[in-house]
C-alpha cells in the first residue's frame, strides 16, 4: 500500500510537468492547429540556460524568473523569424520546422553544454512536506509550482484584455483584425508564453529527471499524450490529461509493465485516443446556429 | 464641398489571380450613407473586403484624405473604420460581453467604453439579457445586433456593413435598418452599406452605386437610382 501511494504521489509531481508542457502544446495548437514538436527541446535549453545562471552563482529565484523571462523573449523570437515565414505554407513544411527547431536545439545544448548528465538544483529542499513519506520535498514543491501556472495561466487567458485578444485571435484571425487586434503579435506573445511556461516545466523535471540534451524527449511523448487523452483543443482537459497520463504511467510502469517499457504507455495512450476518441475525453463540441 | 469621408478610385481586387474588380469609384459623404447595391456575385462584399485589405487590392483608397490602400486590416480599424463582415464575424466561443469587449479592444478610455456599453445594451436590450451567454448560441438576428454594437463599440467614424439583412426575418431587418439610420442621425457615423434588398438600403442611403460583375454600372444619388427604370424593374421588382 505504502509502495502504490508512493508510485501515486510521485506520478502526481511528473504529471504536473506534462500537464504544463501539454498546456504549452494547446496554447500553440489552439492558435495554429499545429503540434509544436520542438517545445520538449525548447524547454531543455531554457533549464541549461537557469542550469548556467545557477552555475554562476545566482541565486535559485532569480536564476527561476530571468529563465522564464528570457524563454518569453526566445519564443517569441522564435516565432517572429522561423514560424511566420512559413505561415501559409503546407501543414508538412511547418512540421519539418518545427522538426529541425528540436534538432536545432538538441546539438545546439549537447555542443554548448555537453551530453553528460548533470545534477540540477532544486529550491524545496530539505525534509518531506506535511511529514509525508510519499512525495519528496521537491515533488511537492513542483505540485506547487505547477498549481500556480496552471493559476496564473487561467487568470491571464480569462481575465485580461490582451488573454481575451489572443483567444480572439486564436478562434477568429479576420473578426480580430477587423476590430484592430494585431493577430501577428498576438501569435508571437502565444509562442512567447508557451516557451515561458515550457521552460517552468523543464525546470521542475530537471531535478527528478537529471539535466541532458535529451531530457525532455519522454517528457514531451507524456505531454503530447496527455493533451491528446484531454482533447486537443481543451486546456483544461490538456491539463488534466497531463496528470492523468503522469499517474498511469507510472502506476502501470511499476505495476503492469515494468519501468523499461513505461514510455510505451505513453505511445499506447496516444493510439487508444485516436483510435477511440479522437476528440480526447474534454474536446468540444461547439454549439454554433447560423 | 467638404472631402468624403471615404472616397475610392480605380479600386482593383483579387481573388488568387483571378481579377474581382476591374477599377470601382465611389464616395461616402462625411456624415452621409451610400449603398452598394447589386446582384450575387457582382463584387459588392469584395469592395468591402478590398477597403479593409483583407484581400489584394490596388486602386486609390482615401479616408479622410489619407491614403489606407497600402495600411494592413488591423491598421485601418484603428484608424475608426468597423467593418462589419459577411456572416457577423462572431466570435462564437466567446460570451456576448467578451465579444463586445473585443469591440473596444483597441480604446483607452475606461470611462467611455463603459457609457459606450450602458448605450448600446441601451439599444440592444436583447444584448444584455445574453450578455454571459456564448455567442454561437444567439439567433441570427441576434448575432446581427452583436455585430453591429461590437463596431459601435469601437466609436467607429465609418462603418461598413455587409448585407445587414441577410437571412433574417421582415421585422428584424426593419428593426435593424431602423437601428443604423439612428446611428447615423445621431451620433453621426457615416455608413457604407452593401445590401441586396435595394429598396430598403436606398431609404436609408443618400447615394449608391450599382455594381456589375466587378464594375460601377451606375451611381448617384438615391432618388436618381431609385427612379432609373432598369434598376427598378432589376432590383426593386416593380
Amino acid at each position: 500500500m505504502a509502495e502504490f501511494l508512493h508510485q501515486l504521489a510521485s506520478g502526481l509531481a511528473l504529471g504536473g510537468v506534462y500537464a504544463i508542457m501539454a498546456l504549452a502544446l494547446v496554447m500553440i495548437y489552439q492558435a495554429t492547429h499545429l503540434i509544436n514538436f520542438a517545445q520538449g527541446e525548447m524547454a531543455m535549453f531554457s533549464t541549461y540556460f537557469a542550469w548556467k545562471l545557477i552555475d554562476s552563482g545566482q541565486p535559485y529565484w532569480l536564476a527561476f524568473f530571468a529563465t522564464v523571462v528570457a524563454s518569453f523573449i526566445g519564443g517569441a523570437v522564435i516565432e517572429r523569424l522561423v514560424v511566420r515565414p512559413f505561415a501559409n505554407a503546407p501543414v508538412l513544411a511547418s512540421v519539418i520546422v518545427f522538426i529541425g527547431l528540436s534538432l536545432i536545439f538538441n546539438s545546439l545544448a549537447g555542443w554548448l553544454y555537453g551530453y553528460s548528465v548533470t545534477s540540477f538544483d532544486t529550491p524545496f529542499t530539505g525534509r518531506p512536506w506535511f511529514g509525508s513519506g510519499y512525495m519528496s520535498a521537491h515533488e511537492s514543491g513542483a505540485v506547487l509550482v505547477t498549481f500556480c501556472v496552471l493559476a496564473l495561466v487561467y487568470v491571464f487567458f480569462r481575465f485580461t484584455p490582451l488573454g481575451l485578444a489572443m483567444r480572439a485571435a486564436a478562434q477568429n484571425p479576420v473578426s480580430s483584425r477587423l476590430v484592430g487586434i494585431r493577430v501577428g503579435w498576438m501569435l508571437a506573445i502565444g509562442w512567447g508564453l508557451a516557451a515561458a511556461i515550457g521552460s517552468i516545466a523543464g525546470m521542475m523535471a530537471a531535478p527528478i529527471v537529471y539535466l541532458d540534451p535529451n531530457m525532455m524527449g519522454g517528457i514531451l511523448l507524456y505531454a503530447f499524450a496527455g493533451a491528446l487523452l484531454g482533447g486537443i483543443d481543451n486546456p483544461f482537459g490538456a491539463v488534466f490529461g497531463g496528470f492523468a497520463v503522469g499517474v498511469l504511467g507510472n502506476l502501470i510502469g511499476a505495476y503492469v509493465v515494468g519501468a523499461e517499457v513505461k514510455l510505451s504507455v505513453a505511445l499506447a495512450i496516444i493510439i487508444a485516443v485516436l483510435v477511440w476518441r479522437p476528440s480526447g475525453l474534454f474536446g468540444r463540441r461547439l454549439v454554433a446556429r447560423v | 464641398m467638404t472631402q468624403p469621408i471615404l472616397a475610392a478610385k480605380g479600386l482593383e481586387a483579387w481573388y488568387g489571380p483571378a481579377r474581382a474588380l476591374h477599377g470601382v469609384d465611389f464616395e461616402v459623404e462625411e456624415g452621409g450613407v451610400t449603398a452598394v447595391l447589386g446582384a450575387n456575385g457582382a463584387g459588392k462584399t469584395t469592395i468591402l473586403r478590398a477597403l479593409s485589405g483583407l484581400i489584394r487590392r490596388a486602386g486609390d483608397i482615401r479616408f479622410r484624405g489619407r491614403s489606407i490602400g497600402a495600411l494592413a486590416t488591423e491598421d485601418i480599424a484603428r484608424l475608426g473604420v468597423a467593418h462589419v463582415p459577411d456572416g457577423r464575424g462572431t466570435f462564437i466561443d466567446l460570451t456576448v460581453e467578451e465579444n463586445l469587449r473585443l469591440g473596444a479592444h483597441i480604446r483607452a478610455d475606461k470611462q467611455g467604453v463603459r457609457r459606450d456599453f450602458d448605450r448600446v445594451f441601451g439599444v440592444f436590450p436583447r444584448l444584455a439579457e445574453r450578455r454571459r451567454q456564448q455567442a454561437g448560441t444567439l439567433s441570427g438576428g441576434e448575432q446581427q445586433m452583436l455585430a453591429i454594437a461590437r463596431a459601435l463599440l469601437m466609436r467607429p467614424n465609418l462603418m461598413m456593413l455587409d448585407e445587414p439583412s441577410f437571412g433574417l426575418a421582415p421585422l428584424v431587418v426593419a428593426e435593424i435598418f431602423r437601428i443604423l439610420g439612428e446611428i447615423n442621425r445621431d451620433e453621426g457615423v457615416s455608413l457604407l452599406i452593401v445590401e441586396q434588398n435595394a429598396s430598403l438600403a436606398l431609404d436609408l442611403a443618400d447615394r449608391a452605386v450599382l455594381i456589375e460583375t466587378g464594375m460601377v454600372a451606375l451611381s448617384g444619388p438615391s432618388q436618381a437610382i431609385r427612379a432609373d427604370d432598369a434598376v427598378r424593374r432589376a432590383y426593386l421588382g416593380y
